[in-house]
């Protein structure tokens, strides 16, 4: 069914307020890409399988193309434009140019955003373990070891926030 | 004060920093005033005609401002040509929305244009649609008496057939001393880049268009749209700096450039078309393919008989054709042969080069008939290709530019520890899970075309280089920018490559491996060229220290222009421009390989392969443990780059052995799983110990570089090395892939 009402909502992404006015059947996904024109979130299936999507939601990652935007009215977003501090670039985000642990870099946000969602999950010890609660992000490139390697690399040594 | 070289040196990506903080900008990502959203409508039957398409009810919805189909499509070119690109098999190329002939399923056949892309897609789903369905064929394996010669086109020449057969290889292989033979599978695969195929088209007045376009050839997809829709090539740009993945999806035009460009003329409006997941799955893919095989050898390994013949699926519009039977001559120097390609057509959507295409189905068949000949002469594996070396190409009968392959074997069977192998099947165990070790070769074409790159010194010494090349993820700007550096002395920060722009000078389609080495001596011709103009200029000076001098004579260092056996004597770059008005200085420069002497020589990169699996037989589990790729590709511009790029065709190795493909339900006619949940390709868990080893490699032949290329060498080994481990592992012989754990009972 088409829907007709719009609904006014905000959204705080990067510490910025949005007012907007947008349709229930429109993704956070969408808002954040052709609204906003923070185009650094990817779409790579807009089902909840790819993990390209991915962005931190309250600090924690959640897919942003099996969420509707309504239903994250008041939330704080951080999205890959938002991860680095100014010029400083996270760790993570260093580490990632380091390791080479990307190739055409379009599931780089994604994975960026999950790793530090899960390093502040706490869960991952291992490097085994690591691999297992990033499996929900896609790299058709094959960049996995040097994904996986930043990774490591940040959590090892403790810098990650 | 000679700087180091740049070439060589494991730089970080340049565009590093754009990657990881999101700014780097992909086809469908370009913000345009009052953007229109486009969404395809496919067809749901395999073949027939369309009787009705009713758009009536869609075009009510609030929103959306136009739908096209066969009916209202704006006219485009009459011939077919017109509508070939650099990638075109021969026979005809599918044109979008021509009429109401379906001929495959999801083939494309309606555009709804509206204000918003939900608008769009809930829109798709009014439009009332009626067939009449036809009889079909997709299956490859029951149409296999349908088998035939290809034809021959344009395309030939990169994919030549195979050659003509050699000796008596009926006689030789009854003869021999053991015979191996075998039949092998693999069905349809999907290149499935992460992003999904998107056109962005900025309307920039009468006839004049900015397209922003996910493709490996910018100049490929605006010859496309300026013949296709009649515009001037001068009109048309067409712009992908970042290409989110392509494996040889972007090889040719994909129907959502047509669409976009084409709403975009009709309505003189911006317009966007992404494709969604599924429709990824409408417009090519690696040819489901069978092959066969029978290797004849001597007493002491020779092998002295081959046959390899392999029939693939194409379209019933073009022959795709891919190298699948001419490697293992160039491998094994056997003196009768006869060799074999067919293809097959079904009413499918063409086939397309995907990774490694031809390579990677060949090799899998020639490696495990190799492993069973080991296995039949009680010889180790790694040995029989020893005893089978050949500094030559029997087939072509031509020596190699250079072959450092035996140096891959040696060198990855020491990483490795090859030597720990018992070459008995099961006898190896870890726990209650079965270890095998398998090896293989991989080989792939070094090949070099034409492209033209123009180099510009503005008055602060710094160099800007231009080439309308991609980078689709491989490294090109990095690689490119280091060339330049060290031919010019100047450092990194000194060079901007602009590149993927068709506006820039012409590079042709980026696959195929060659990209590195057509390119890369394009940009060292230019920046030599540059460099020579700058010395001409400096001979002219007022205080002429050089005019005495010869452009051999001298280096050039940091902005300087200084004399080889006389440092203290230069001239800097600044004076040179002083005189010069500040002017900029510049040259552009074609540069293609001696058409005379290239075909002289065979050129090929080469890998070994080594292989450790696990397997669980009470689960069924096959893991990948460890791999080794060692790789002599010549001059390693990037090692950092390089490596991934091998890393990347391991894993992709990994996924055609173990996990993907794509199931068609031939009832239908229709791809059964479109989708990333249900298409499986390696998560972070399943990818374990890689290692990979560039072999020193000296050639002075295949470019000025010394470079040939690492885009598919990665891949053509992987999938015989883990079949071969799973036998060592099993005592099973699996032929068919992917290899799921339902082969393993
Ligand atoms: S786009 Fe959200 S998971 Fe793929
Ligand atoms: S870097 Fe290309 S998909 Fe991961």
């Amino acid at each position: 069914m088409e829907p007709k009402e719009t609904h006014a909502i905000t959204l705080n992404v990067n510490d910025t307020n949005y007012q907007i006015q947008i349709l229930p059947w429109v993704s956070l996904l969408d808002v954040l890409r052709e609204e906003l024109h923070l185009t650094g979130t990817k779409k790579g299936c807009d089902h909840g399988q790819c993990g390209a999507c991915t962005v931190l939601v309250d600090g924690k990652r959640i897919l942003s193309c099996l969420t509707l935007a309504v239903m994250k009215d008041g939330s704080a977003i951080t999205t890959i434009e938002g991860v680095a501090d100014g010029e400083n670039l996270h760790p993570i985000q260093k580490a990632f140019i380091e390791h080479d642990a990307f190739q055409c870099g379009y599931c780089t946000p994604g994975q960026i955003c999950s790793a530090i969602g899960m390093l502040k999950e706490g869960k991952a010890q291992t490097r085994e373990e690591v691999q297992e609660l990033m499996s929900g992000n896609l790299c058709r490139c094959g960049a996995n070891r040097g994904i996986i390697n930043a990774i490591m690399e940040v959590k090892e040594g403790g810098c990650h926030e | 004060m000679t700087k180091l070289p740049q070439i060589g040196k494991p730089i970080s990506r340049l565009e590093g920093r754009l990657k990881v903080t999101g700014s780097a900008k992909y086809a469908g990502e370009y913000e345009a005033e009052d953007l229109l959203y486009g969404y395809v409508v496919n067809s749901t039957i395999t073949k027939g005609k369309i009787t009705v398409i009713d758009t009536t009810e869609a075009k009510t919805l609030e929103g959306v401002i136009e739908i096209f189909t066969h009916e209202n499509k704006p006219s485009t070119a009459w011939f077919d040509f017109q509508y070939a690109d650099m990638d075109a098999p021969p026979g005809t190329v599918f044109k979008p929305l021509k009429d109401n002939d379906i001929k495959y399923n999801g083939q494309p056949i309606a555009l709804v244009v509206a204000a918003t892309f939900e608008m769009a897609r809930y829109a798709a789903t009014k439009i009332k649609l009626a067939y009449t369905e036809e009889k079909f064929e997709t299956n490859l394996q029951s149409n296999l008496h349908k088998a035939r010669d290809t034809k021959k086109g344009l395309a030939s020449m990169l994919k030549p057939p195979p050659p003509k057969p050699t000796g008596d290889f009926e006689e030789a292989y009854q003869n021999s001393f053991v015979q191996s033979s075998g039949e092998f599978k693999h069905g349809t695969e999907h290149h499935n880049p992460m992003e999904m195929f998107a056109t962005t088209v900025i309307y920039e007045g009468k006839d004049q268009l900015k397209i922003y376009d996910k493709t490996q050839g910018t100049i490929n997809s605006q010859m496309y749209v300026a013949n296709v829709f009649g515009l001037k090539m001068k009109n048309v740009q067409v712009i992908a700096p970042f290409v989110g993945g392509a494996f040889g999806s972007g090889l040719r035009p994909q129907y959502q450039l047509f669409m976009a460009v084409m709403a975009s003329l009709k309505l003189k409006r911006n317009v966007r078309v992404t494709l969604d997941r599924a429709q990824m799955y409408t417009f090519g893919h690696r040819p489901p393919t069978v092959q066969f095989t029978k290797f004849g050898a001597e007493k002491n390994g020779k092998v002295n008989a081959i046959y390899h013949k392999a029939i693939g699926e194409t379209s019933q519009f073009e022959d795709y054709v891919e190298i699948v039977v001419n490697w293992a001559n160039m491998l094994y120097p056997a003196e009768n042969t006869l060799l074999e390609h067919q293809v097959v057509p079904l009413d499918v959507y063409s086939p397309l080069d995907m990774r490694a295409p031809g390579g990677s189905t060949g090799m899998h068949a020639i490696e495990i008939t190799m492993d069973d000949l080991a296995y039949k002469l009680n010889i180790d594996p790694l040995e029989l290709r020893l005893i089978n070396y050949s500094e030559k190409d029997k087939s072509s009968d031509k020596e190699y530019s250079s072959k450092e392959l035996r140096n891959c074997y040696l060198e990855g069977a020491k990483k490795f520890g090859w030597s720990n192998r018992n070459p008995e099947p099961r006898s190896m165990k870890r726990g209650n899970k079965l270890v095998g070790y398998g090896m293989a070769t991989g080989i792939w074409d070094a090949n070099r075309l034409l492209a033209r790159v123009q180099a510009i010194m503005t008055s602060d010494g710094k160099v800007a280089i231009k080439s309308a090349v991609t980078d689709i993820g491989t490294g090109t700007q990095t690689i490119m920018t280091q060339i330049a550096a060290d031919e010019l002395g100047l450092r990194l920060e000194d060079i901007t490559f602009l590149y993927a722009d068709s506006k820039m000078p012409f590079a042709p389609i980026q696959g195929g491996s060659f990209t590195t080495a057509t390119v890369g001596p394009a940009v060292k011709a230019a920046c030599k060229a540059l460099n020579e103009k700058l010395f001409r200029k400096a001979k002219h000076l007022k205080n002429a220290v050089l005019s005495e001098m010869k452009f051999e004579d001298v280096i050039f260092s940091e902005g300087f222009i200084i004399v080889k056996n006389n440092p203290e004597t230069k001239i800097s770059i600044a004076e040179i421009f002083a005189a010069n008005g500040g002017k900029e200085i510049k040259t552009t420069n074609t540069s293609m390989p001696n058409p005379l002497r290239y075909g002289k020589k065979a050129r090929a990169v080469h890998s070994a392969v080594f292989v450790e699996v696990e397997v669980d037989e009470e689960l069924g589990i096959i893991e990948v443990k460890r791999a080794v790729t060692a790789v002599a590709a010549g001059k390693i511009i990037n090692p950092k780059t390089a490596e991934s790029q091998i890393l990347g065709g391991m894993i992709w190795g990994i996924s055609k052995t173990l996990h993907e493909e794509t199931i068609t339900d031939h009832n239908f006619g229709k791809y059964m799983n479109p989708n990333l949940a249900e298409y499986h390709i390696p998560v972070h868990a399943d990818i374990q110990d890689l290692n990979v080893i560039f072999v020193e490699e000296n050639d002075t032949f295949v470019n000025d570089l010394g470079v040939k290329g690492v885009g598919e060498i990665g891949v053509v080994g992987m999938p015989p090395a883990i079949a071969n481990a799973i036998f060592h592992a099993t005592g099973k012989r699996i032929n068919d892939l992917p290899i799921h754990f339902d082969k393993l009972l």
